[in-house]
């Protein structure tokens, strides 16, 4: 063996429906370091598959860390162990010949598993129908530079707007909150002059849906901010409370 | 060996609907004359959007503004995922903010030219015209552009323009500009205008009387196959990059919805003119499963370099400058690293041809930001670049402020795609199509910046004009999804997909993915010759025909199973691969991305034949096993001089 490829003992959640009890299964994998996390994975499939057994499920796109589709527990943590990173990102240099690595679904009751590591996170999408959007029809827009907005406040919004909607922040979350996903996309319009004239009942309706969903309320922890993978602050959190207060006066 | 097709030269049917009249006003007069749909007949329509990237998003959301009923089905699990999202540099519009001298005349041109004269004049104007239109409506909605300390939108310059008019947000200007159609399309969710989809493959157009009514699709949770009617559809599905299996190209990107279209009727046009990006992370195994690119916006302040020398093995900050060639500022002085993407890869190939190719496999040049870091300051290019730069460093291990990157071209977009009209219908009434699904405005080379541009003009300004002026003018009748044509539809997709898993043979999918993949890499890629697209034709014969009789597939199809999705997927592929083995084969000229050797200049550009190939070809389907018919559209040129393309 090169010293570029690592065997690795797998331990992988498999869970065949939403309704059916899942475990962790034991595989074995070699693959080189220069392939990343999801290259792995597929290398395990095509094994898989050879042997005439069922692959692997799990959520990929794009590969580049913006789609937000990959969603891996690796090792308990959401993403893998480096910061910043998406699964998609993560590299094989990362770990040890011989090591064993865990991998499982997000896990969350308002993310509920549809088979091995898949979950449904349309919850995501109905918090942002609630709310995250400024009401402007087609055609009815001004002149892009007759809203003058500072560089300074343009890049806060635009970091807040950097999210990628993976779900990393409730599967890291020990009460599964989506405080930070909702708080980010609050923050962004609330910072924006376009965003103004429907902040009040935007952030209402927002934060009413992901109670609706089952998420979990924030109890500061920061797990949140730790794993995204497009490192979102957690001062997003602390914008959305001062707005829903503040949409109250 | 022989290759065989019909041609209909000046086809009657492919009318492409431009309006009369100059130029400047077509589009104007065309929405002057457009039939309207009252507002409580619009109620009346369901319009199945199939796709929710840029143009689908967009769509979706200002059909259902305007009262329609829309469906829209994402074979994602969120319509935010489209790749779309990927797009890193930015997008163009004629604002001019700059005082540079751009007016839509000028974006227009560009346009023209850079595309290699093989676009449509009246369908290039318009998007121009309607660029501007773009940026106005994403502010509107939040989308967070980068700005000056003033308060005003910047701009950057990209490759094949002398100004500057792309607007960009950092490098993921596809990021926030889908999130803001996502956004506008999630309200009228909300609102409930659009009925939302997620997790539906489309693998059947539904025709009736001729006439597009509706899709079949594939529920990828459930596995059932679902039926949709309507009064139209639009197909957002994006391109066919994947069929060369390394591309830029997300993992779930696909023709598939495009092709069965295809094969229902919908001719394909250009399917050949396809776009390698010059600047993507270079290959490094086997087990690679995609390539990423590296956004072109990076050219404006970074400089492509190779060493003079055969075979010079120093790092780079070794070699010394006078014993580096840049070799795009040395051939094109007045473009430098800011030629288009066709003429920066095709150079980059040549480098590396020549043995001057850097890195481990010699497949790379050097892109290099050390003058731009001295002149600009490194906190300057972390503005502009830093997720670019990070990103490099995470899956490389370097650190591109210290050392150049290594960059190489890879399959990035592709310029082919359903023939439309001016109106963006394909030859099958009532079915659209729209961005990068369509062949319209990019000719047979796409300029950087222009995707994003094409996607949400065509969804915003375009189709809700040229839908109307469909619905007012034909009559149609209510049709039920218990029509024969949508039963019988569903029993054709059950039967397809219960021969894929019970062939049980040796080869997963994914090998049979990368077979085909490196036929149509080395054959149908930068660059192609009449002998090669001959030996390709029969390689890929010889896989369709291996695909069906030796796939290996694994689990059901009453429940989530990716590689059986993959598996039918691949399969159109393999299809497609042959036609634009045929449309590269025909076509007896070099324009844009399609390079045929035989036809160069003396000093290897592109040497296009004006006087045979000033055409769309628009390819029909006839059936199973038989010959294809080539109609020719012929591109007529009244507001720009066709010449040889130079960016010297």
């Amino acid at each position: 063996m090169s010293k570029e490829t690592i065997r690795l003992k797998l331990k992988v959640w498999r869970q065949e429906g939403p309704k059916v009890k899942g475990e962790l299964k034991n595989y074995e994998v070699e693959i080189s370091t220069h392939a990343s996390f999801l290259e792995m994975l597929d290398v395990l499939n095509e094994d898989l598959i050879h042997k005439g057994e069922r692959p692997v499920e799990f959520e990929h796109d794009c590969r580049e860390g913006i789609c937000g589709s990959c969603s891996l527990v690796v090792n308990g943590m959401a993403h893998g162990p480096q910061a910043n990173t998406a699964v998609c990102q993560l590299h094989m240099r990362h770990f040890k010949d011989g090591e064993t690595i865990t991998i499982e679904p997000w896990r969350a009751s308002a993310f509920p598993i549809v088979k091995d590591l898949v979950v449904d996170r349309s919850a995501f999408d109905r918090i942002i129908s609630a709310g995250g959007f400024i009401s402007v029809n087609t055609g009815s827009a001004t002149d892009a530079n007759s809203i003058l907005i500072g560089k300074d406040l343009a890049d806060h919004a635009f970091d807040y707007a950097t999210c990628i909607g993976c779900g990393a922040c409730v599967a890291a979350c020990p009460n599964a909150s989506a405080s930070l996903f909702t708080g980010a996309k609050i923050s962004q319009l609330a910072l924006l002059p376009q965003g103004d004239p429907e902040r009040k009942r935007r952030v209402q309706s927002m934060v009413n849906q992901m109670d609706v969903e089952g998420f979990g309320d924030c109890s500061n922890h920061g797990e949140c901010e730790a794993v995204c993978p497009k490192g979102i602050s957690i001062s997003a959190i602390a914008m959305m409370r001062r707005e829903y207060v503040k949409s109250y006066f | 060996m022989s290759i065989n097709f019909k041609t209909v030269e000046n086809s009657s049917r492919l009318d492409a609907k431009a309006p009369s009249g100059p130029l400047e006003s077509k589009w104007k007069n065309h929405k002057k004359d457009v039939k309207l749909v009252s507002p409580a007949n619009k109620r009346k329509h369901t319009i199945i959007v199939v796709g929710t990237g840029l143009a689908g998003a967009s769509a979706a959301a200002t059909l259902a503004e305007l009262g329609y009923n829309v469906k829209a089905l994402t074979i994602h699990d969120s319509p935010r995922r489209a790749h779309s999202i990927a797009a890193q540099g930015g997008i163009n519009a004629a604002k001019n903010y700059q005082n540079d001298g751009d007016t839509i005349h000028r974006l227009f041109y560009d346009t023209i030219k850079g595309g290699d004269y093989r676009a449509r004049e009246a369908n290039v104007h318009r998007l121009a015209e309607e660029s501007v239109n773009i940026i106005d409506q994403a502010v509107a909605q939040g989308v967070p552009f980068g700005r000056e300390y003033g308060g005003v939108l910047s701009n950057r310059s990209f490759g094949g323009a002398q100004v500057s008019r792309t607007f960009y947000a950092k490098g993921q200007t596809g990021q926030q500009l889908l999130l803001g159609a996502y956004s506008a399309m999630m309200r009228m969710v909300d609102a409930g205008k659009i009925e939302l989809l997620t997790r539906r493959e489309m693998l059947d157009l539904v025709t009736v009387d001729g006439v597009a009514r509706g899709v079949v699709a594939r529920n990828l949770e459930t596995g059932e196959i679902e039926k949709y009617a309507g009064s139209a559809v639009l197909l957002c599905t994006g391109g066919y990059g994947n069929v060369y299996y390394l591309s830029t190209n997300a993992k779930n990107s696909n023709v598939t919805a495009a092709w069965r279209a295809h094969k229902k009727g919908a001719f394909f046009g250009n399917p050949c003119y396809v776009q390698i990006h010059p600047t993507c992370i270079p290959q490094s195994g086997d087990y690679q499963s995609k390539l990423t690119l590296m956004s072109e916006s990076l050219r404006n302040d970074g400089r492509v370099w190779v060493p003079k020398k055969e075979g010079d093995t120093r790092k780079p900050v070794q070699i010394p400058e006078d014993e580096r060639d840049y070799f795009l500022e040395r051939k094109y002085p007045s473009f430098g690293n800011l030629v288009p993407r066709d003429v920066a890869s095709r150079n980059a190939k040549y480098a590396c041809d020549e043995g001057r190719g850097v890195g481990a496999t010699g497949k790379a040049v050097y892109l290099d930001f050390a003058d731009s870091i001295k002149r600009l300051g490194q906190k300057t290019i972390e503005d502009r670049y830093g997720n670019l730069f990070e990103m490099y460093e995470r899956i490389t291990g370097d650190n591109p402020y210290e050392t150049p990157m290594r960059i190489y071209p890879a399959v990035h977009y592709t310029m082919g795609g359903l023939w439309v009209d001016y109106n963006l219908m394909t030859t099958v009434p009532g079915c659209f199509a729209l961005g990068e699904a369509n062949f319209s405005d990019h000719g047979a080379n796409r300029l950087g910046a222009s995707a994003l541009m094409q996607g949400l003009a065509d969804g915003y300004f375009v189709i809700p004009y040229t839908l109307g002026d469909y619905i007012a003018n034909n009559s149609l009748k209510p049709v039920s999804t218990d029509h024969d044509a949508f039963k019988a539809s569903v029993v054709e997709q059950e039967e397809r997909i219960n021969k894929l898993l019970n062939i049980n043979g040796n080869k997963t999918t994914l090998e049979f993915h990368r077979e085909l993949g490196a036929v149509v890499w080395d054959n149908i890629g930068m660059s192609r010759t009449k002998e090669g697209l001959e030996e390709a034709i029969v390689k890929i014969r010889a896989i369709k025909e291996e695909f069906w009789t030796n796939l290996k597939l694994t689990g059901e199809k009453n429940t989530f199973n990716k590689y059986l999705e993959f598996a039918g997927r691949v399969a159109d592929f393999i299809e497609l691969a042959e036609l634009m083995a045929m449309d590269a084969w025909h076509r007896n000229e070099s324009c844009g991305g399609h390079f045929r050797e035989e036809y160069q200049t003396p000093d290897g550009e592109a040497l296009r034949n004006d006087d045979e190939f000033a055409y769309a070809a628009a390819w029909e389907f006839a059936g199973e096993g038989k010959e294809y018919t080539m109609h020719k559209e012929n591109l007529v040129f009244e507001n720009v001089k066709l010449s040889q393309r130079s960016y010297k």
